[in-house]
């Protein structure tokens, strides 16, 4: 066994660039065989929204998505794993949150992705508030049940 | 003891501050206790907590359920249903 992965979190304003995470996982290596990114981005909703304003509980949102981020590696065989989520005000088109998992094979990178963001849907502490463009008071997002049903799959142990 | 208690989203927004040190009596042993208490204290805690069973609860910045034991608490969070991601 090689030593155990320690996940790469941040919790920042500023946007990133998706090419240099890759890079940052996957330079100099040659033991990784895939790669798998997710990105999140503010949608204008046809044109209603001007922005998202994700609040977040500092401290906590960093503990929570390393602990998610922590048992994805114990799940599955991971080369490298960054998670980045943003907070404050977004706008359509930018960037949200970004998940780079890597391995030695696709499966492990595509499942890992998948269930860090099933897990930081339900898990991790932020919460949407909408801009709305007309300037009326745009409300909090609810919480979708679809997404704590995702959640809840992973709850059964991986297949061998 | 003191506890400090944080809000956020509708939660912070309802009850009328980000957060609050307070001194909670003995009798509150649970999260449960906790928010049942906290809708005496005003108008906006009541708005914020009528249905106590979507606030979800972090103490000392983990996850707990209404169950839990609130005994040594430096940090109890209140807060919606997260929507990040």
């Amino acid at each position: 066994m090689s030593a155990v992965l320690v996940p790469t979190v941040r919790i920042q304003r500023q946007d990133f660039d998706v090419a240099a995470e890759i890079a940052g996982l996957t330079q100099g290596r040659a033991d990784i065989g895939a790669v798998v990114t997710f990105s999140g981005m503010c949608r204008d909703e046809q044109g209603a929204l001007s922005a998202l304003e994700l609040e977040h509980y500092p401290g906590m949102a960093e503990a929570e998505i390393e602990r998610i981020a922590t048992e994805a590696t114990e799940r599955w065989q991971l080369q490298g794993l960054t998670v980045i989520h943003r907070h404050g005000k977004i706008a359509p088109g930018e960037n949200i949150v970004l998940v780079v998992a890597a391995s030695a094979h696709r499966q492990a990178a595509f499942e890992a992705a998948d269930f860090l963001m099933d897990y930081l849907k339900s898990r991790a502490p932020f919460w949407k508030k909408e801009h709305r463009a007309d300037g009326s008071e745009g409300g909090w997002v609810e919480a979708k049940e679809t997404d704590a049903e995702a959640a809840r799959r992973w709850k059964q142990p991986p297949s061998e | 003891m003191t506890t400090r208690l944080i809000y956020f989203a509708w939660v912070r927004e309802r009850i009328g501050m980000p957060e609050e040190d307070v001194e909670l009596p003995a009798a509150i042993e649970t999260v449960a206790d906790l928010l049942h208490w906290l809708q005496s204290r005003g108008e906006g805690y009541q708005h914020a907590l009528q249905y106590p069973d979507v606030i979800r609860v972090a103490i000392n910045q983990e996850h707990v359920d209404h169950r839990e034991k609130i005994s040594g608490a430096r940090e109890i969070a209140l807060f919606p249903p997260m929507t990040g991601g």
